[in-house]
């Protein structure tokens, strides 16, 4: 077998899959294997069909693939769920009463193991999906005592009977994993990587909250809702580790008006939503706009309109970042590709925005938050966390006139001025005005601040030759399906250009599409958002395309034989 | 302390002659000048409309934020540093109507704010159309066949919520105002002070006669007995003033929260632990 194998496990929601792709990643990581691991679920608590997809590889594996080398079902039903992802290759372990009628056997290497039978003699069957992790770490010939020291942590809160019964299921799996390799059923020969030990195991969610706390994010106001919620839960989980504030408002509009509130009295807040939630905060966002307060908003997107596919993935609201709020004012949208990069950004963002005083964006989407894989730890000694405000004196005026249009920030009780802040056109202290030539003034003092976001801006990221003739363009979490698509093209006339930041357009933008003789841009949307930005600041046309919005991201190998296709 | 300590120079004022909101903005600087606030250090959050104007009259700190949404940041504000007296005042319309689900929620959180409503019964600034608080038939350029609607109760809401302190005036009666309104500052804990304002453009039902003639102080009521402050507040016949209900045993927003617990340095002043953050980092290496 290849050396870079993708399992998946399906069931229905309730069964136990999520638990499997915890332990699974965790459990690999332990034994220092390269993980990958990500997974596509219905919006429902019970039933349907649900599914996660594990990589293992002796290399670093970072995106989802298409193809299923061992596919594990745990209802009737699954193996029809990914229908499309099985080959002749595909090897399917299961009960054999998990595979209907219809199912044609002969067509696929199917084994009939125990599962069920095994997790009912344990006690309830129940047990079955730690069975199937045994069984797992027993093909891959890891050691028991591993896999039982991590199920054993995993299960500690629960009682002594639940953790022993857990822990028989694992060894129960792991033999029948075994027993499949020692009957030359199953052969894998994938190595453990050195590398991976030190490294860590992070999701997409986690790097983002991470990221916050190390930019002294002390404030969090959301309004649950998928996929973006599990930043507000890790970041509640630590608030009194890190003196966090972690509020569930009681909508959207709240949240972002009590993050604004919260930054006006000295506080570094964020808000984390997607598209519909998003759309309610809309208004505060103007707000923070007119205030030019900071604001960081994580936007993980997920397919609409409106409720749309609540659990899938899309990137379609670059648009809606970039335009959303009433009037003109100034703004960022960083979209970080891999995990290193939300941890990153997110720290930037707030610096950013503090600096500025604008919104700063952190736009995800539900496969990138959802996705884990080990990655190199994260590096603290170029961490600052830079604070910009400043103690007022008696005369203090929140919106002085500045030659870069940015006004010192005073917060309320630093200080002997006053801080007054109005969502009307104001004057420079910051009260109402209808002075029309002041309106003037304080519009072009907002818009300054752009300029000096263009002289700041991340750069794309270039892999592949200089010299290249075809140049791949993408942008946020795309960026390492692209990465491994392109590479899987083996050919020396291609480089693919990653943006991190997408707005303001860096300005190397028109130099790296000027250079290439094709240009292909590949986005996770209907209408190729991106492109249409790039058009807009640089007048360069991206004629070729490849879109996808079924509300599932790319499949690596799908996206190769797209740009295969494309580039004969 | 002297109330011109509040008093703003050369301003416009943007209120009618007459406007309720003028007494009611006297008696907030005495009030706070009696309670010996410092300007630096209290916090004036609003939303829109007329009565959301009157921070800009007022020498403090403010945030007059978007139309219904002043509770949220007043709430904030107050949870990021509570050293600040903040108080989150607005008309009828934006914190009933357009502010409506922040009022409920804002009430549960028990943020340690005050609350002030100048309740005219009317939208002023868009020039007369009905506000939740409208009686019923009152005819406007929008309600032409008179209100049908329900009016708003925001007390009996806020009572029913278990508010820790709620309250209602008049503001033609200058004396009685400002001791509900200090009373509600120095209440640990939101406070709900609903006041009675004429609108004297677009509400020529509810006037200063007709508030004069529909409202009392009822003699012997107990602020801590709850069904007796509901009673009170679902009267409508004749309109109680005064403290309706207080519940002095609610721990505030900022209390559950503990962020001030420990340490009471300033948000502001706080820095991330980031050893603390490397070490949590380094459990994601899964090592046992």
């Amino acid at each position: 077998m290849r050396n870079d194998l993708s399992i998946v496990l399906c069931g229905q929601a309730g069964q136990g899959i999520q638990t499997v792709e915890y332990l699974l990643t965790r459990i690999f990581k332990l034994a220092g294997y390269n993980v990958f691991a990500t997974k596509e679920y219905m919006s429902r608590i019970r039933g349907g069909t649900n599914s996660t997809e594990t990589r293992i590889s002796s290399g670093p594996v970072c995106a989802s693939v298409s193809r299923i080398d061992i596919l594990i079902p745990f209802n009737q039903g699954a193996v029809q769920h990914v229908e499309k992802r099985i080959s002749p290759k595909t090897i399917i372990l299961a009960d054999k009463d998990t595979i209907t009628d219809d199912f044609d056997q002969t067509r696929h290497k199917f084994i009939d193991v125990p599962f069920t039978k095994t997790a009912s003699e344990i006690g309830n069957k129940i047990y079955s999906n730690v069975v199937a992790v045994g069984t797992i770490a027993g093909l891959f010939g890891l050691e028991l005592q591993t896999v039982s020291k991590y199920v054993k942590k995993y299960f500690s809160a629960k009682s002594d009977d639940v953790v022993q019964k857990n822990l028989d299921a694992a060894k129960e799996g792991f033999n029948l994993g075994a027993g499949l390799v020692n009957s030359s059923k199953i052969k894998i020969d994938i190595r453990n990587d050195a590398d991976v030990k030190n490294q860590i195991l992070l999701s997409g969610t986690e790097a983002v909250a991470l990221g916050a706390i190390a930019g002294g994010c002390n404030f969090i106001s959301s309004y649950p809702m998928s996929p973006s919620t599990g930043v507000l839960a890790f970041l509640a989980r630590q608030a009194k580790d890190f003196g966090i504030i972690a509020e569930q408002a009681e909508d959207e509009i709240a949240a972002m008006n009590m993050a604004i509130g919260a930054w006006y009295a000295g506080a570094r807040a964020m808000v984390t939503t997607s598209g519909g939630g998003f759309a309610l905060m809309t208004e505060g966002l103007s707000l923070a706009g007119m205030l030019e307060s900071p604001i960081v908003i994580h936007l993980a997107q997920r397919p609409g309109p409106a409720t749309g596919l609540p659990t899938r993935t899309e990137q379609a609201d670059l648009e809606l970042a970039l335009y959303a709020g009433h009037g003109e004012f100034p703004r960022i949208v960083l979209t970080p590709g891999n995990i290193e990069d939300a941890f990153y950004l997110t720290q930037k963002a707030f610096n950013l925005a503090d600096k500025y005083q604008i919104p700063v964006f952190i736009l995800t989407d539900q496969y990138f938050v959802d996705s884990y894989y080990n990655t190199a730890c994260l590096d603290f000694s170029d961490i600052n966390i830079e604070k910009h405000i400043i103690k007022t004196d008696i005369d203090y005026k929140r919106y002085k006139l500045t030659a870069n249009g940015i006004s010192p920030r005073g917060i309320p009780g630093f200080g002997e001025g006053l801080v007054v802040v109005d969502s009307d056109e104001h004057d420079e202290a910051g009260h109402i005005t209808e002075d029309l030539d002041l309106r003037t003034e304080m519009v072009d003092k907002r818009l300054k601040k752009l300029e000096l976001l263009k002289d700041e801006t991340i750069p794309p990221e270039l892999e592949g030759p200089d010299d290249y003739k075809n140049l791949v363009l993408c942008w946020g979490s795309t960026y390492n399906i692209v990465r491994e698509a392109v590479k899987n093209l083996g050919r020396d006339d291609i480089a693919f250009l990653h943006f991190r930041q997408v707005y303001p357009l860096p300005n190397e933008t028109s130099i790296y599409l000027q250079k290439a003789q094709r240009t292909i841009i590949v986005e996770n949307n209907a209408t190729s958002q991106f492109a249409k930005l790039i058009k807009l600041h640089t007048g360069i046309d991206i004629k070729e395309k490849i879109l996808k919005y079924n509300g599932l991201s790319f499949y690596v190998e799908e996206l190769t034989e797209r740009l295969n296709d494309l580039l004969i | 302390m002297d109330t011109q300590i509040f008093d703003t120079a050369n301003i416009d004022i943007a209120w009618c002659p007459g406007c309720g909101n003028f007494p009611i903005l006297k008696i907030l600087k005495q009030a706070v000048a009696e309670l010996g606030i410092e300007p630096i250090n209290l916090v004036l959050v609003s939303g829109i409309g007329q009565a959301a104007k009157i921070p800009h009259y007022f020498k403090t700190n403010v945030f007059n934020g978007l139309h219904g949404r002043a509770l949220p940041p007043a709430t904030a504000i107050k949870a990021t540093n509570p050293a600040l007296t903040v108080i989150a005042e607005s008309g009828d319309g934006d914190m009933y109507g357009e502010g409506g689900n922040h009022f409920l929620h804002t009430i549960r959180r028990n943020p340690d704010i005050t609350n002030i409503v100048h309740n005219n019964m009317v939208y002023g600034l868009t020039k007369g159309q009905a506000s939740p608080t409208s009686q019923k038939g009152f005819k406007t350029p929008v309600q032409v066949n008179g209100v049908f609607l329900e009016p708003f109760n925001p007390l009996a809401v806020a009572i029913a919520l278990d508010a820790s302190f709620v309250a209602r005036c008049f503001a033609g009666d200058a004396e009685q105002t400002k001791e509900i309104i200090k009373n509600a500052i120095k209440h640990k804990g939101y406070a709900l002070v609903d006041i009675f304002q004429p609108c004297v453009s677009f509400n020529k039902l509810n006037t200063y006669q007709w508030f004069k003639e529909h409202t009392y102080y009822p003699e012997d009521h107990d602020p801590l007995d709850r069904q007796r402050a509901f009673e009170k507040a679902i009267q409508t016949d004749e309109l109680p003033l005064g403290i309706f209900y207080i519940n002095p045993e609610k721990p505030t927003f900022e209390e559950n929260i503990g962020t001030y617990q420990e340490k009471q340095t300033p948000l502001y002043r706080r820095e991330p632990d980031l050893q603390k953050l490397c070490n949590l980092v380094d459990k994601f290496k899964i090592l046992i």
